[in-house]
């Protein structure tokens, strides 16, 4: 549901079924809503049991790597000899998307109760829910209802505790978040070892995000059947997922659909399609990390794992980016750079310096400096971005490079003509 | 092939090595040196510089080989077009902020940076008119600089400080391309081992303010030497320029310091070069000593050897080698000996992350060579002793206060400001540490040999040689050939 907007009938409301009813905020709310009931039926199931039904749903990652959320709980170690954690990854700092932070500001005891739940499953004591720092409103719901909760005493013996970040995009990296609760810079770690092995504290953890979390109640409650048949399209993704339009549409927000749904009907019929007189450029489809649709690639896609990839991007986190011919992609393209240069946590070399030389280009070529070996300069530099480092921050930041000058390549070339008026930025 | 052996091959090379080997060290044994910076064998594995990039059969994208232990049937290739390309990628990325100021760093011709960029870089740069990163020098502490235009930000000294010394002061401030290294506002780089973070800096960014601007690394001889700083016996290189000791460096033991040594030790080389040593035999002669040639002041030692008996005493440095030590006893064997060496003793430091390392408060290298070879620690008995004994031997100690009624034969480096040896009947020059070779005894009974690292001033001798001389001469038992 897109609020402030009304539900739209092409949505399939499950997780934002109660977003901008204040009353599911708190505990007797969420309860007269059904809430808490999935929980307790998990605790009394075994953890591999529940683990079970939500490796049948087809639950996927909605962080953005789509990893199968009931395989990923298997990794944790078959017999119990240490503690066991839970992270749950709230640290949503993705450009383009922010629906985690919905799902905290109106449905706060679904993340609670899904994250109880899961950490039954993974037979975790204590789990960490990771709060982006700038998240001030969804921090206070989240406290408030973390109090109620523990009150209530739906828990079990499970720990739960919310942990408030500082501002960092790379913390919303599963070993950087790791790092961060530990105390230390928010630097990724490098894998092997993965966190189901050595995780936070050097202890078996597991890392989900919060949709992913906030869906699992629904599945336990209403059986994997149901949400495996949640698909439009391609067997592989079920469910529903959150989209975050925003951007060069008259109708941004976030909207709940059901995997496979057509990125066209999204945009034009949901979101009311660009502004009057406008037309569609070009569509980020799943937050700033993901190569750039062109619009003939956008109305071809179909909003699911497999979908996106087809038409050449990825669904990542579901943040939906959207460019109208008003749009230059030039400067876009810089904005995004110089935002990865910014949050680069200065570990790996090509990553420290590559993001900044990229966005040094990007502006030269704003500016009118820019040279004609600049594009075949800024590729090279993509090319030695990608899959070279310990984390993904610098593949992201060579995406949209990549992307934008293959399908924009006339933009770049207006601005080293001399075609273009000149930005300047810096 | 043993067993238990994790069979690979690199470059072709087929290796053998023990399961949990990394990737970079199996290499070393097939004689590959994958290029790197972060990685050093003394610290914890970061991964970050991303200078060992090579490929890895069967794997879906290039490996960092600092990170990845070998399996059985591996092939590694650290040669192709995607391993050096990346590498390249990777110089060239940590170049466009360093300052190409080689002619005035340090570093230079024993830096990494500038071997792997000459042996595998773009020849020119494609950064361009931009300007590169500057921040100013800081003082980090009482022998450290840093120099953060030169830093690739490869944390060792991070990690060293962290990790091996546990007194996390360093740290990586910052982000993205504004990173730099960061020391606690209230905190100054004074550990007793931090000296330790200038060796590990691949370039030239940590420098030691000692040997700021001393030397240029090809000017240097270096030789393999034994620290005299303390009993540890931290195994070192003597770098010598123009037959001046400039620098001590540690030299890789694992059974001993590891690749560290202290801060103590580092410093401990000054008296090597002192000027004021004395260059010839001196034999007393009307009363006054007078400077002479080997074959009159060894036959004046004779002629005392032969002509005294009863009760010889020898004080002697816990700072002589072994070899000099044991020929000392050995040249007073005819009478009833006594041998005794002094000790400074100082405040211990050890090296938190290293078991069984520190800088240890007796301040001699060779006390427990000494103890093997019969010499006490009862100093001021011997002292006493002394004043009867019919020959007092003093050996390389210029600040005993020895009185004698008796003979004494003084083998010294210098007179020293005490009057004592002033008085000896023969003085003979011998060379220190740096100018001869021998054997130290470390406190854990190990033996190890130092080299010479310059000639020796004017006359002087190695002691074992002078002693062994007189032996010969005296044609006693077990004579050295």
């Amino acid at each position: 549901m897109g609020f402030p907007h009304k539900s739209h009938p092409k949505e399939t409301v499950v997780l934002s079924q109660y977003f901008g009813d204040a009353e599911a905020r708190t505990y007797k709310g969420w309860v007269k809503r059904g809430g808490y009931e999935a929980l307790a039926q998990a605790l009394k199931m075994e953890p591999n049991a529940v683990t079970d039904i939500v490796k049948e749903s087809g639950l996927r990652g909605r962080g953005g790597a789509g990893f199968p959320t009931g395989l990923k709980w298997t990794f944790m170690p078959k017999e119990k000899k240490k503690t066991h954690y839970l992270c749950v990854n709230a640290d949503e700092s993705e450009p383009g998307t922010f629906k985690d932070r919905e799902i905290m500001r109106w449905t706060p005891h679904a993340l609670l109760e899904g994250t109880a739940i899961a950490a039954h499953a993974i037979r975790a004591e204590i789990a960490y829910i990771y709060i982006r720092g700038e998240f001030t409103e969804p921090w206070t719901i989240m406290s408030r209802a973390l109090e109620e909760a523990n009150a209530a005493g739906v828990f079990g013996g499970i720990k739960v505790y919310l942990h408030r970040g500082a501002g960092a995009y790379i913390c919303g990296e599963e070993t950087a978040l790791m790092n961060s609760i530990e105390g230390k810079r928010g630097n990724p770690r490098i894998k092997p070892p993965f966190p189901a092995a050595a995780g936070l504290f050097g202890l078996p953890t597991t890392i989900n995000n919060v949709e992913t979390l906030a869906a699992v109640p629904h599945i336990i409650k209403r059986g994997a059947a149901w949400y495996k048949g949640l698909c439009l399209s391609n067997p592989k993704s079920t469910g529903t997922k959150l989209f975050s339009v925003c951007g060069h549409v008259q109708r941004p927000g976030n909207y709940e659909l059901t995997m496979g749904f057509p990125l066209k009907a999204l945009l034009y019929d949901i979101c009311g399609g660009p502004p009057q007189g406008r037309t569609l450029k070009a569509c980020i489809p799943g937050g700033s990390s993901v190569p750039i649709l062109t619009r003939e690639e956008t109305e071809a896609t179909l909003l699911d794992y497999e979908g996106v990839v087809a038409t050449g991007s990825m669904l990542g986190s579901g943040g939906v980016i959207v460019f109208d011919d008003s749009a230059d992609m030039v400067y876009q393209i810089m904005r995004l750079a110089k935002f990865y240069a910014h949050e680069s946590c200065a570990q790996c070399t090509q990553c420290r310096e590559g993001t900044a030389w990229t966005t040094k280009i990007m502006e030269r070529i704003l500016a009118g400096q820019g040279k004609t070996k600049d594009l075949d300069l800024l590729l090279d530099l993509s090319e030695n971005m990608t899959g070279k480092t310990i984390c993904v921050l610098s593949d992201s930041c060579a995406a949209p490079i990549v992307s934008g000058i293959k399908k924009f390549r006339g933009e770049f070339e207006a601005y080293l003509a001399g075609k273009r008026q000149p930005v300047m930025v810096g | 092939m043993a067993d238990g052996m994790i069979n690979l091959t690199i470059d072709g090379a087929p290796v053998s090595v023990p399961p949990g080997t990394l990737v970079i060290e199996a290499a070393k044994q097939a004689g590959v040196l994958v290029p790197h910076y972060c990685y050093h064998p003394g610290l914890p594995v970061a991964g970050v510089c991303r200078m060992c990039l090579v490929e890895i059969e069967k794997a879906p994208k290039l490996a960092i080989a600092c990170a990845t232990t070998v399996t059985e049937g591996m092939v590694v290739k650290t040669q192709t077009a995607p391993a050096k390309d990346a590498r390249q990628g990777v110089l060239e990325f940590l170049l466009i902020n360093h300052p190409l100021d080689c002619p005035i760093c340090d570093q230079a011709g024993e830096c990494e940076l500038q071997d792997f960029v000459f042996q595998e870089g773009r020849a020119r740069t494609r950064y361009g008119e931009f300007a590169k990163r500057f921040n100013p020098v800081e003082d980090f502490g009482p022998d450290v600089l840093y120099v953060p235009n030169r830093c690739i930000l490869c944390t060792r000294c991070v990690r060293f400080m962290e990790d091996v010394a546990k007194e996390p002061v360093l740290n990586v401030s910052e982000r993205g391309d504004r990173a730099f290294i960061g020391i606690h506002p209230e905190a100054r780089l004074d550990h007793p081992w931090a000296g330790n973070v200038v060796d590990l800096c691949p370039v030239g960014s940590l420098l030691s303010k000692d040997f700021l601007h001393k030397a240029r690394a090809w000017e240097l001889d270096k030789t393999a030497s034994i620290c005299t700083g303390c009993s540890q016996g931290c195994n070192i290189t003597l770098d010598t320029r123009d037959e001046v000791v400039v620098r001590v460096r540690p030299r890789p033991n694992l059974e001993v310091n590891r690749y560290f040594i202290c801060d103590h030790g580092r410093m401990h080389y000054k008296w090597m070069n002192r000027g004021d040593r004395i260059e010839a035999p001196l034999v007393r002669r009307d009363g006054e000593l007078k400077a002479t040639d080997w074959d009159e002041a060894l036959a004046r030692v004779q002629a005392i050897l032969r002509g005294a008996s009863g009760k010889a005493v020898a004080l002697v440095s816990a700072g002589a080698s072994s070899e000099a030590l044991a020929l000392v006893k050995r040249l007073l064997s005819g009478f009833s000996w006594t041998g005794a060496f002094q000790i400074v003793m100082g405040e211990e430091a050890p090296l938190a992350g290293v078991p069984n390392l520190a800088l240890r408060a007796e301040r001699a290298p060779n006390a427990k060579g000494a103890e093997n070879l019969g010499y006490t620690r009862e100093y001021t008995q011997a002292l006493a002793a002394a004043t009867t004994a019919a020959v007092v031997l003093v050996l390389d100690d210029a600040d005993c206060a020895v009185e004698t009624n008796g003979a004494l034969i003084y083998l010294g480096t210098v007179l020293g400001d005490n009057a004592a040896c002033r008085r000896a009947d023969v003085i003979l020059p011998i060379t220190n540490v740096a100018e001869e070779e021998g054997t130290f005894t470390n406190r854990d009974g190990r033996d190890q040999r130092y080299d010479q690292a310059k000639p020796a001033p004017g006359m002087a001798q190695p002691a074992a040689w002078i002693l062994g001389e007189l032996i010969s001469a005296m044609g006693l038992a077990g004579a050295p050939r």
